[in-house]
């Protein structure tokens, strides 16, 4: 790396290589005017509002409602996802078993089929003749329009993020220390708390949080299966949404700013963490 | 992906676990799936056929997805080409925060992203009036469907290019450039063939996720019906009409293309696991080659000598 950094650390002495100039027009015009502009527009517009006015449209008792319905369940969901994923990717890393290869395949189906697809068909499962609501609705399980749906349906679109970060770390974990641990007497379950857990952890935290982020922002699955009642099953997005529809565009860009705060803050939290956590590892 | 390595567990432990996993997938994933299709052609294909084929509402939401996903995957290949190669091929002062701002659009939830292209492009927006007067239109119109796709896919092909690039390294371009080759060819000849299979793998990525947007277009579309609907809009907008087997045909078809996605990834990660093999076999060729093995087990062996 060290070579190729020799070779390439050189814009001004004229890099070898052609297409500097062409790519970094190219690069900065799309994330100026798709990643930049859009996002200080957002801020400004926010912030031409004056702190008393803001305060009245993103804390609304509806508002408050809907930011702690979408931080409840994102967050349940997070941690739903964190945990079957993790078993999902050792079963799938430390296990042979016939299907392994298609299961690994199906993992990923959350990131390839349409959320809208996904929320359409968790309301009609779990409904009341829905192909498990039969057996849970008599049971007092509503997974559907209700707070329970909504994690439902971001455990679905999370899920493949916690795997897929889990799993490289568990195929390159080295084996001679848990070998080392049960020999000198550890059990398995201490083996897994104090030899591999550890090794692994950070990968947990960073498959966390893209989950959160992500179920943090869901729109398209959670509109179908919420009933988005205010107070009880909207979440934060689709409080925005109908603000939008009835041209409050302060508003909806007031709670927008909340929403995008509460996103950051928590990825800052959790990075935080990591590198916390990194570095007792060290 | 790789051999399991197995551990010795005891079977029944290893059997319980195996359970435990097919069901989380089976109950979350499986099951939902099939019951797509299931309801979909639950009155017969030839009422699948007419949901899809005879409300003109629903081919044109069709059409429109088809025009709009690949504009938006056009685009962000050519982005990702671009930065790609911008990143992996120079150092420059912002290179890390450039990284950085690729991965924003993950984080930011779809809606805000619509509701910040509305705050520009919208009738009351900063550019709207000015746009306006001079006939175009971009929120409630197909652009504004492409820009809103685009920003939620745009850190797709570039995550994908980054770090296959990066391992392969500049040798065989500035041997090229060296022979004289020009910018073109060189992309051409040597850069294309070595990225083709990470290129693809993107680009079948984005526009899964671009055939399948749902939050950031139903902010800018305005979901009109014949006009402004794709896909995934027209089934929520079924839904709501009360015309559930409909919005199941049309889900059926978007869940048909999220399984030929699947396959794709599968084929195309099967031949990005052979080229990464051959890379490092190409690599560990020339270090056996190598006199420095041999050069420092001799100065050790005389070291041990002389003191």
């Amino acid at each position: 790396m060290t070579a190729h950094d020799a070779v390439l650390r050189s814009p001004r002495r004229r890099s070898v290589l052609p297409g500097f100039g062409i790519s970094a027009a190219i690069t900065s015009v799309m994330i100026t005017a798709l990643v930049i502009i859009p996002l200080a527009v957002l801020a400004l517009r926010a912030a031409s509002l004056g702190p008393a006015e803001f305060l009245a449209a993103a804390w609304t008792p509806r508002a408050r409602a809907a930011y702690a319905v979408s931080l409840g369940a994102s967050l349940t969901a997070a941690i739903i996802s964190s945990l079957c994923g993790l078993l999902v990717a050792w079963v799938l890393v430390r296990i042979d078993f016939p299907g392994r290869r298609l299961l690994d395949a199906l993992v990923d189906v959350p990131l390839a089929l349409p959320t809208a697809v996904a929320g359409l068909v968790y309301s009609t499962l779990y409904v009341e003749r829905g192909w498990l609501g039969r057996f849970l609705v008599p049971l007092g399980i509503h997974g559907a329009y209700s707070w329970l749906g909504i994690v439902l349906v971001l455990v679905f679109v999370s899920l493949p993020f916690a795997i897929r970060v889990v799993q490289p770390v568990l195929e390159s974990l080295d084996h001679d220390t848990e070998e080392a641990a049960r020999m000198l007497g550890a059990s398995r379950v201490q083996t897994f708390l104090q030899v591999i857990f550890p090794a692994i952890f950070p990968a947990v935290l960073t498959g966390f949080a893209l989950a959160l982020a992500r179920a943090l922002g869901e729109y398209g699955s959670v509109v179908f299966i919420s009933g988005n009642m205010p107070f009880k099953t909207e979440i934060a997005p689709v409080l925005i949404v109908s603000r939008l529809e009835e041209f409050a565009y302060a508003e909806a860009t007031a709670i927008a700013v909340v929403l995008l705060a509460m996103s950051i803050s928590l990825l800052i939290v959790v990075n935080w963490l990591q590198q916390r956590v990194a570095r007792n590892a060290q | 992906m790789s051999k399991p390595t197995i551990t010795s567990a005891h079977p029944l432990t290893h059997g319980l676990l195996v359970a435990a996993a097919t069901g989380i997938v089976g109950l979350l994933i499986v099951v939902p799936l099939a019951s797509v299709f299931a309801e979909a052609f639950a009155e017969g294909p030839a009422a699948w056929w007419r949901a899809l084929a005879h409300d003109p509402d629903t081919r044109h939401a069709i059409w429109l997805s088809l025009t709009v996903a690949p504009l938006a995957v056009a685009i962000n290949t050519v982005f990702g080409v671009a930065t790609a190669w911008l990143v992996s091929r120079f150092r420059f002062p912002g290179r890390s925060l450039l990284i950085t701002l690729c991965d924003v659009p993950f984080s930011v939830s779809p809606v805000v992203a619509g509701l910040a292209l509305v705050l520009i492009f919208g009738r009351q927006g900063l550019l709207g009036p000015t746009l306006e007067s001079l006939g175009w239109k971009v929120i409630f119109s197909w652009p504004g469907l492409v820009l809103a796709t685009t920003f939620v896919t745009l850190p797709l092909v570039v995550r994908e290019l980054i770090p296959v690039m990066e391992a392969i390294g500049p040798e065989e371009e500035l041997a090229a450039v060296s022979l004289g080759a020009s910018g073109w060819q060189v992309f051409t000849r040597v850069t294309l063939p070595n990225i083709r299979w990470a290129l693809l793998h993107g680009i079948v990525l984005a526009n899964a996720r671009a055939m399948g947007e749902f939050g950031a277009v139903y902010v800018v579309s305005g979901h009109i019906a014949g006009a402004t609907d794709t896909m995934p809009l027209r089934v929520e907008k079924l839904f709501q009409e009360y015309r559930t087997p409909a919005s199941m045909a049309v889900a059926s078809v978007l869940a048909g293309l999220a399984l030929i996605t699947l396959v794709a990834k599968v084929v195309i990660e099967r031949r990005l696991e052979a080229e990464a093999r051959e890379l490092e076999a190409a690599r560990s060729l020339p270090d056996t080659l190598d006199t420095t093995p041999l050069d420092t087990g001799f100065s050790t062996a005389t070291k041990g000598l002389t003191s």
